[in-house]
């Protein structure tokens, strides 16, 4: 919880700014007066601003980072210990409808065309796991010939051109310098049409605070460099995190190294998660 | 306790965060009643601006309808929003690339248009009203006038050309807002059944065809209720609206369906596993069959038979109630089928409204109904009928 206040704290920083676009700032700690924001502050600067005036961070420049997300599917093995974590760190209901993070399971079974898909969220793996709010992938293909299989971790991509803060008519979510699309939960409306701009799925309503929730690859973990939870919990490697502009880090060795693959190219979102491993049925 | 949230069943795959749908009836109701003003607004104009005299009897009357549910509009969008006390955030920070944002200042322009278009259409009966030598209501009627009591030729003139400025600034107006609402859906990438040029036509004619439909219903039934005569050249001239626009919507609608299944671009499977199941009865039966098709046909033989007198009188209104159900049947099949298909491309889910709650199935009937209300009041406020003395006439003024 503490840290999602902080994540907030970021967030209404970058809010105090725009509102007083056209004056000095001395810093980022003031009270958020973002009604006094004009369009054009809003809109056309948006991108200026975001990179001249970073959040009062101590230690932090988001200006020098470009984060990035890399998944290399050939690793992953189901164990969803990506979501659990995420749903912990982020504090996301307990329940199969809300997930900032998820895994989908492909599988061609022996004279089928198309894979089976299923994620951690459907009923028959919820059913196996006993609890909405702790996921396991249920055996449900012992019994079948399997002819390919193979898990997908999903989450926000971060696009570079978001078609949900496009979409946003308060410009409540944003995209930060640093790369990553973040919402601002106390200006956001709660209308829901980003959850309905985004093609991945990766939106979802928070019942809680009545506004939009997604991944923010744990922004309030990244600033202090740490790694986001699901990467850290990972056993195997599967997620991969870093800043592009590090050309020895993790992440920028893992785009070099691979032929990597975005999800739905043709959007034009320019996604900023990176797959290795993918497969024809992949969506 | 009401559920913090109904989740859909589904088949196939869905993203995860999918089973909770984003837009309920509520968001049903609002595109219907931009529809209906801009339907009935569209009859009004065709006399203000176009001179259709035939339609003097219902002409200020489908102003008042236009009016009520323009007022109204706002009200499912408020109800829906997880924070209504922050809507106003979109008008003060509007983020300019978003078409939502566009929403506050259209709506609040054209409330301001009608009201202001209302004032001069009633001002001589105000003005009259507010000059009675005894009742309270003239002091009503006297503050409803704005202190303008000038009702010459001269000043009569002077509104006139301002009614006709109105209107025709109006007629855009209406339109405008509604095209917007069918941009909303068709210029979001992610859905298919969403995704299409065509779908601000579709909107718009159909917001026509469903606004004269309502101004004919509330017509027939104000004049049984007023115990005078339905003016026959004026619903004839109104069913010859409803036949013409319903053509174009029925084509329009037809031609953006086939490109959908022709281009079968990827997730077209789901698409035709949707249309040829839970679409069957909404779509086809009731939308297209019972209200288009059917009033269609019906509209037809009457005009063909030459059909008059009470006759005409039922026919029409039957038919203009199946058209309004219709009407309000596309938006569902819009609004809610959209959503029904899986951004995946492989699975579908089932939405089931809920009776009761914020975003429930009678709430969305409150909504709807709040305008009707708001009518009842105001027509007792000024009356829209053309029997009435002193209102307002461009077709023997400007």
């Amino acid at each position: 919880m503490d840290e999602t206040e902080k994540l907030e704290q970021h967030e209404k920083a970058r809010r105090e700014f725009l509102s007083c676009l056209g004056s000095v700032i001395a810093s980022g700690v003031a009270a958020v007066a973002a009604n006094s924001v004009s369009s054009q502050a809003t809109a056309a600067t948006q991108e200026a601003t975001a990179a001249s005036q970073a959040p009062a961070i101590p230690g932090y420049d988001w200006s020098k980072h470009q984060w990035a997300f890399g998944v290399d599917a050939e690793k992953c093995i189901g164990c969803l210990r990506c979501v659990e974590a995420c749903k912990q760190e982020n504090n996301v209901a307990p329940d199969a409808h809300h997930f900032r993070t998820w895994v989908e399971r492909y599988v061609t079974l022996e004279g089928e065309d198309k894979a089976r898909i299923d994620s951690q969220a459907d009923p028959v793996n919820i059913e196996a796991s006993g609890s909405e709010g702790r996921y396991r992938f249920a055996n449900r293909y012992k019994d079948a010939k399997v002819e390919k299989a193979f898990f997908v971790p999903k989450l926000c991509n971060h696009c570079t051109n978001p078609a949900c803060v496009q979409v946003c008519p308060t410009g409540a979510t944003y995209k930060t310098a640093d790369g990553v699309v973040v919402i601002d939960h106390t200006y956001c409306i709660g209308c829901q049409y980003c959850v309905q701009a985004c093609p991945y799925g990766a939106r979802f309503f928070n019942e809680e605070k009545n506004v939009t929730d997604k991944c923010t690859w744990c922004y309030h973990r990244i600033t202090k460099g740490l790694q986001p939870a699901c990467v850290e919990v990972c056993p195997v490697g599967a997620r991969i995190f870093g800043d592009r502009n590090d050309k020895q880090s993790s992440i920028s060795q893992f785009i070099q190294n691979n032929r990597v693959y975005v999800l739905r190219p043709e959007t034009g979102n320019g996604p900023n998660v990176f797959y290795v491993g993918t497969d024809k049925d992949v969506i | 306790m009401e559920a913090l949230f109904h989740a859909s069943p589904f088949t196939g795959y869905v993203y995860p965060n999918e089973t909770v749908i984003p837009w309920t009836v509520l968001i049903v109701v609002y595109p219907y009643l931009t529809g209906l003003v801009a339907g009935a607004f569209t009859i009004s104009s065709l006399y203000q601006v176009f001179g259709f005299k035939q339609l003097r009897p219902v002409a200020h009357f489908a102003l008042l309808v236009s009016l009520c549910c323009m007022i109204t509009v706002p009200l499912p969008l408020l109800l829906h929003l997880g924070h209504p006390e922050r809507a106003f955030n979109a008008m003060i920070t509007p983020h300019t690339t978003s078409a939502f944002a566009v929403f506050g200042y259209a709506a609040a322009f054209y409330v301001i248009l009608l009201t202001i278009e209302t004032w001069f259409v009633f001002r001589p009966q105000i003005v009259e009203k507010s000059r009675q030598p005894t009742g309270i209501s003239r002091w009503f009627y006297r503050i409803l006038s704005l202190g303008s009591d000038d009702v010459s030729e001269k000043a009569m003139s002077y509104d006139q050309k301002w009614l006709f400025a109105l209107a025709i600034i109006g007629i855009p107006g209406a339109h405008g807002l509604h095209g917007y609402v069918g941009f909303v859906f068709g210029s979001l990438k992610s859905r298919e059944w969403w995704s299409s040029d065509l779908m601000p036509v579709i909107f718009l004619l159909s917001a026509i065809i469903s606004g004269t439909a309502l101004v004919i219903i509330l017509y027939v039934l104000s004049c049984k209720l007023r115990k005078v005569s339905v003016d026959l050249a004026c619903l004839k001239i109104m069913a010859y609206s409803l036949w013409g626009f319903m053509m174009f919507t029925l084509v329009i609608e037809g031609v953006e369906f086939l490109s959908l299944v022709y281009r079968g671009r990827e997730g077209i499977d789901v698409i035709m596993e949707f249309v040829k199941g839970p679409l069957v009865v909404p779509f086809f039966i009731l939308q297209f069959g019972c209200g288009s098709v059917l009033p269609l046909a019906i509209i037809t033989f009457m005009i063909w038979r030459g059909t008059s007198g009470t006759a005409l009188i039922v026919g029409i209104t039957g038919c203009s109630i199946l058209v309004l159900l219709a009407v309000l049947m596309m938006r569902y099949n819009v609004v809610i089928g959209g959503q029904e298909i899986s951004k995946t491309g492989k699975g579908l889910l089932a939405y089931h409204p809920p009776i009761f709650g914020r975003e429930g199935l009678l709430a969305a009937g409150i909504v709807l109904a709040i305008p009707m209300i708001m009518l009842s009041v105001l027509v007792r406020i000024f009356s829209p009928w053309h029997d009435a003395t002193h209102v307002a006439d461009p077709a023997h003024g400007a």
